[in-house]
C-alpha cells in the first residue's frame, strides 16, 4: 500500500479531515436505512399504543363505531380485514401469475428482438402509471364494462361457491378489484422473470433442442427449472405490493366486514390499507389509534412477504 | 444401425451473411467422420446444420441438401423436431439438466415422447445407456443424485448417454473433449471408438492428434480469409488425411504451419 | 429378478427393445399439438396486457382532454361552486395541485437523494460486502416493498409525536414521499456505482488522490448519468403516489406555496377528491353552462396533466441514461 504513503506525504492536513467527514456521512447514512426501518415501526406501535395500554372501555367504544357494533374488539376488527387484503391480493396474483410468465417468455423467447424491446417497454409503461388512475379507470370503466362478463360467470358457473351469484351491479366487487390489481402487478411479475429467463444457459437450451424436445417442451426442461427461484421470488414481491395497494381498493370496492369468499357480490371484503383511507377522515384520536394498529399489522406483513422473497433470491444467486 | 448422410451443395447463412459455401460431403454409416480446420472456418456450423440446430439462430439458413439415409432433412414436410430425435447431439461442455437426477438426465429425451415409461424398462433403459456411454460402474450407487454433481468428463459421458439413450441413427459431437483434462478426454475417446459399432458418428475437434486418433475419415474445413465464407477444402480418409494428403493447404495445416 | 436376469446379454447390460419407446404418429401429434397450443397461449397472454394498458391510456386521453385547457391549468379550485362556471370561464383547475406535487415532491428529493447516494456510497466504496452492508442492502430492498399507505402512517405519527396533534402540512408528505423513493435512489444508484470500473480508482487512488476525492470527482462523475437517471425515475414512481398525502398533506381549494405551514393538494390526491365528489349540484332552473358532472371531467382532466408528467418523466429518465452515459472500455 504504498499509494497510502505516498498520500500523506503530499495531502494536506485538510484533504484528511474531508476525507474523514466523507467517510462518516457515507457511514451515517447506511446506518440511517436501519434507523428509518426501525422509526416506522416504532412511531407506528407509539401511535397504536392507546390500544393496549389506554382504556379499553374507550377502544371498545371506537372500534364498535367503526364495525357498526359488529364487534368491541381490534382482533374482532382487524381479522376480517386481513382476510379480505389476503384474499384479493392472492386472487390477483392467481390471475397475474400466468399472464406474466406469458408474457415473460413471449419476450424472451417467441418474439423477435425488435418487437422483444418494443413489448418490455410497454411493461415498463403499465409499472409507470399511477395507482390512482388504475383506480379511476376500475371505478368509471371497469366496473360497468365487467359486469356482463362476471354476471355470465355468476350464471353459469355460480355453483361454484366463489362465483355465488347473483353478480352485484354495478360490480364494485373483489372479483373486478383483484382484476385491476393483477395488471398493477403484472409487470413486476413479468420484468423480473423476463430477466432470467434471458439469462437461461444457451448450452441448456441446445441441450434440449439436441434431444428432439419441441419448443414448449425446451421451456419446460431448461427455461422454467433455471428460472423458477426467481419467479417465486418475482411473485412474491407482486404480492406485497397488492397486500398494501390503497388507491385502486379504495376506489373500486364497496366495502364489508366479512369473511366472505363470494367475489361477485358487493359489501363482502375490505383490505386494510383501503379500510385505513376511507376511516381515518372521520377517525377521533383513538379511532386513528386502531386504524394505525391496523396499518403496524399490514406492515409487518409485507415486511415478512418482501423479506422472503429477497431470501430466495439471494439463495438463487449464489 | 447407424445411417449415411450425403451433404450435397450446402450454402449456410447467418442472415444476409453467406458463412460456409459450397459444402458436398458424404458421411459413411458406422464410421467416425472428424472435421477439422482453424477457427471461424465453420466447421461448427456444419455440424449444426446436420440436424438442424443451426435454424434455431434467429436469421439463420441453409440453402442445398442434407440428406439421411436418402431422405432431405431440409424438405419442407420434415419436422425439425424428429430429425434432432434422429441425429443426437453432444455438446463442447458438458450440459447435464442441472435439477434433474442423473437417472432423470438420461431419461429426458425418452420422456418427451413416453410420457408414462414403466419403471422397469425405465431401469433398463438407463442401466443400458449409462453401460454404454461407459458411466455405469461408477454412477449405479447413486442415479439419483443430480446429475451436476458429477465431475466434467463423467458429466460429459452423462449427456452422451443421455443421447443415445433416445436411440439416434446419428450422434454428432462439437469437441466434446474441449473442457476436458486428459484422463477424460481418454475416456470418452474410447467411448467414441465402441459407439461407432451402432451410431454414425460425426465430431468436430481443434485437436488434430484427436481425429488422427479416432475417426475413420477426416473433413479439413478452411476459409480464404476473415469475413469470407468458409468452405471444405479437403476430405479423406485419416490415414491419408495424416499421412499423405493430396491437398496443399491441408498439409500445410497438418504440418503445424498455420491454424 | 430372474425375469431380469434372463433379459441380460454376456456383459450384464439389459437388452432393450427400442420399439418400445419409438414414439407414435399420435404422440407426435400431441405434442404438436401441445406446441401450437402453448404458443397460441404465450401470444394470447401478451394480447391480454394490451388490453388493460390501451384502455387506461386512451380513456385517461379522451375524456381528460375535454376539460384540459390554458383554463384549467391555470386556476385553483376557489370559487367553485356546484357545476356553475367561475367569474373566469373556466370550471376551476389545478394550479394549486401542481405547486403543490411540485414542492412536496421536490421536498421528498431534497431528503431522499443525498441520503441515498451516500448510503448507496457507503455501500459500494467503503462496506466491502460486510455483515452490516449485507444487512442494509437487503433491508433496502425489503423498505422497497414498504405499502405507501404505511409510510403517511408512519410520517404522520411521527409529525404528530413530534410537533404535537393535528399537525398536517406539505412537509409531512414530502417525509412520507422519501421514504418510498429512498429504497429506489439507492438500488439505483449501488448499481450504477458497481459498474465504474475498478481501474479508475485505482489510478486515482495511485496518483495520491484520497478517498473522497476520488469518490466525489472520479466514480460520482462517472455514474453522474445512471445516477440522474435513476433518481428521475425514482421521481416518477413517487409523483403518482396518492394515499400517503390524503392523511399528511391533507387536500384545499386555495393555492399554498408554504411546504412547511398548512394543508397542500397535490395532483393524485386531486383526481380521487374529485372522483369522490360524484356530481356536482345544479339548481334547477340552471342554463346549461351548470355542468353537473364537472367533478369526473376534473378528475379525468387532472388525470390526464399526472400521466403525462409521470411518461415525460420515464422518458427523460431514460434518455439521459442512453444519451449521456460515460463510454467505458468494458
Amino acid at each position: 500500500m504504498s499509494s497510502q504513503q505516498d498520500k500523506s506525504v503530499m495531502q494536506p492536513a485538510g484533504g484528511k479531515t474531508a476525507d474523514k467527514v466523507f467517510r462518516g456521512v457515507a457511514y451515517a447514512c447506511g446506518i440511517l436505512i436501519l434507523v428509518v426501518l426501525a422509526a416506522v415501526f416504532l412511531f407506528l406501535f407509539f401511535r397504536a399504543w392507546p390500544l393496549i395500554g389506554g382504556d379499553q372501555k374507550a377502544n371498545s367504544d371506537t372500534i364498535s363505531s367503526f364495525t357498526g357494533g359488529a364487534t368491541n374488539n381490534f382482533w374482532g376488527y382487524v381479522l376480517p380485514l386481513l382476510f379480505g387484503t389476503v384474499l384479493v391480493s392472492i386472487l390477483a396474483l392467481l390471475i397475474a401469475f400466468f399472464i406474466s410468465i406469458g408474457i415473460a417468455l413471449f419476450i424472451s423467447h417467441y418474439a423477435p428482438k425488435n418487437i422483444a424491446t418494443a413489448l418490455s417497454y410497454v411493461v415498463d409503461l403499465l409499472a409507470a402509471i399511477p395507482s390512482v388512475i388504475y383506480g379511476l379507470w376500475g371505478g368509471l370503466i371497469l366496473v360497468p364494462a365487467i359486469y356482463p362478463f362476471w354476471n355470465w360467470v355468476s350464471t353459469y358457473l355460480g355453483w361454484i361457491p366463489l362465483f355465488a351469484g347473483p353478480a352485484a351491479n354495478p360490480q364494485r366487487t373483489v372479483g373486478t378489484v383483484a382484476v385491476v390489481l393483477a395488471v398493477m402487478i403484472l409487470p413486476i411479475i413479468t420484468s423480473m422473470s423476463r430477466d432470467i429467463f434471458l439469462q437461461t444457459p444457451t448450452l441448456q437450451q441446445e441441450a434440449a433442442y439436441g434431444l428432439g424436445a419441441t419448443k414448449w417442451e425446451m421451456i419446460k426442461l431448461a427455461v422454467i427449472p433455471f428460472g423458477k427461484s426467481g419467479i417465486v421470488s418475482a411473485s412474491m414481491l407482486a404480492l406485497g405490493r397488492a397486500l398494501g395497494e390503497t388507491m385502486a381498493v379504495l376506489m373500486i370496492l364497496s366495502p364489508g366486514l366479512t369473511y366472505s369468499i363470494k367475489l361477485l357480490q358487493a359489501s363482502q371484503n375490505q383490505t386494510i390499507a383501503a379500510n385505513i383511507a376511507a376511516q381515518y377522515p372521520e377517525a377521533n384520536d383513538l379511532g386513528v389509534s386502531a386504524l394505525i394498529g391496523t396499518g403496524l399489522i399490514l406492515f409487518l406483513i409485507t415486511f415478512v412477504v418482501n423479506f422472503a422473497a429477497r431470501k430466495i433470491t439471494e439463495k438463487a444467486s449464489v | 444401425m447407424g445411417q449415411r448422410i450425403d451433404v450435397n451443395h450446402e450454402n449456410i447463412y447467418y442472415g444476409d451473411f453467406l458463412a460456409v459455401e459450397d459444402v458436398n460431403i458424404n458421411i459413411e454409416a458406422n464410421k467416425v467422420t472428424a472435421f477439422i480446420g482453424p477457427s471461424g472456418c465453420g466447421k461448427s456450423t456444419v455440424l449444426r446444420t446436420l440436424d438442424r440446430m443451426h435454424e434455431l439462430i434467429p436469421g439463420a439458413h441453409v440453402e442445398g441438401e442434407v440428406l439421411l439415409e436418402g431422405k432431405n432433412l431440409y424438405d419442407k414436410d420434415v419436422d425439425p423436431v424428429s430429425v434432432r430425435r434422429d441425429v443426437g447431439m453432444v455438446f463442447q461442455r458438458p450440459n447435464p439438466f442441472p435439477t434433474m437426477s442423473i437417472r432423470e438426465n438420461v431419461l429426458a429425451g425418452v420422456r418427451l415422447n413416453n410420457k408414462h415409461i414403466s419403471k422397469s424398462d425405465a431401469d433398463d433403459l438407463v442401466e443400458w445407456a449409462l453401460r454404454g456411454a461407459n458411466l455405469w460402474n461408477e454412477v449405479k450407487d447413486r442415479l439419483d443424485n443430480p446429475g451436476i454433481g458429477l465431475s466434467g468428463g463423467q458429466q460429459q459421458r452423462l449427456c452422451i448417454a443421455r443421447a443415445v439413450a433416445v436411440h439416434p441413427q446419428v450422434v454428432l459431437m462439437d469437441e466434446p473433449c474441449s473442457a476436458l483434462d486428459p484422463i477424460s478426454t481418454l475416456a470418452v475417446e474410447d467411448l467414441i471408438n465402441e459407439l461407432k459399432s451402432d451410431y454414425t458418428i460425426v465430431i468436430v475437434t481443434h485437436n488434430m492428434q484427436q481425429a488422427a486418433r479416432i475417426a475413420d475419415y477426416t473433413a479439413f474445413f478452411n476459409l480464404k480469409a476473415v469475413g469470407q465464407p468458409g468452405h471444405l477444402e479437403y476430405f479423406a480418409d485419416t490415414t491419408t488425411m495424416f499421412n499423405n494428403p493430396q491437398n496443399a493447404e491441408a498439409e500445410r495445416y497438418i504440418s503445424g504451419r498455420f491454424g | 429378478m430372474a425375469e431380469a436376469a434372463k433379459k441380460k446379454n454376456l456383459d450384464g447390460a439389459p437388452v432393450i427393445d427400442f420399439d418400445k419407446f419409438r414414439p407414435t404418429r399420435s404422440s407426435e401429434n400431441a405434442r404438436k399439438r401441445k406446441d401450437y397450443f402453448m404458443t397460441g397461449l404465450i401470444g394470447l397472454s401478451f394480447v391480454i396486457a394490451c388490453i388493460p394498458l390501451i384502455s387506461v391510456l386512451w380513456t385517461t386521453l379522451v375524456n381528460g382532454f375535454k376539460r384540459l385547457n390554458l383554463n384549467f391549468l391555470s386556476y385553483n379550485m376557489t370559487g367553485v361552486v356546484g357545476g356553475n362556471p367561475t367569474p373566469s370561464g373556466g370550471y376551476g383547475g389545478v394550479l394549486h395541485a401542481i405547486i403543490g406535487t411540485l414542492e412536496i415532491t421536490g421536498g421528498a428529493m431534497l431528503i431522499s437523494i443525498p441520503i441515498g447516494i451516500m448510503c448507496a456510497v457507503y455501500l459500494v466504496e467503503y462496506a466491502h460486502g460486510g455483515k452490516l452492508a449485507m444487512t442494509i442492502s437487503l433491508l433496502v430492498d425489503v423498505m422497497s416493498g414498504i405499502p405507501s399507505i404505511v409510510a403517511g402512517l408512519f410520517a404522520f405519527s411521527m409529525f404528530t409525536i413530534v410537533f404535537g396533534p393535528g399537525t398536517i402540512n406539505g412537509f409531512e408528505g414530502s417525509v412520507a414521499l422519501s421514504l418510498l423513493m429512498l429504497p429506489t435512489v439507492v438500488k439505483s444508484c449501488e448499481e450504477m456505482l458497481k459498474i465504474v470500473p475498478n481501474d479508475l480508482r485505482e489510478a486515482s487512488l495511485a496518483l495520491g488522490v484520497t478517498k473522497q476525492r476520488t469518490i466525489t470527482k472520479i466514480v460520482l462523475r462517472t455514474a453522474l448519468p445512471g445516477i440522474v437517471s435513476g433518481c428521475i425515475l425514482a421521481i416518477a414512481r413517487v409523483i403518482g403516489e396518492t394515499a400517503p398525502l390524503l392523511m399528511t398533506a391533507g387536500y384545499i381549494a386555495s393555492t399554498n406555496v408554504n411546504l412547511f405551514s398548512g394543508q397542500m393538494t397535490t395532483l393524485p390526491v386531486y383526481v380521487y377528491q374529485e372522483y369522490s365528489k360524484l356530481n356536482a349540484n345544479c339548481p334547477v332552473n340552471a342554463d346549461a353552462s351548470c355542468v353537473p358532472t364537472i367533478p369526473m371531467e376534473r378528475s379525468w382532466a387532472a388525470a390526464l396533466v399526472l400521466i403525462i408528467i409521470v411518461l415525460l418523466l420515464n422518458l427523460i429518465g431514460r434518455v439521459v441514461a442512453k444519451v449521456f452515459a460515460v463510454k467505458t472500455e468494458r
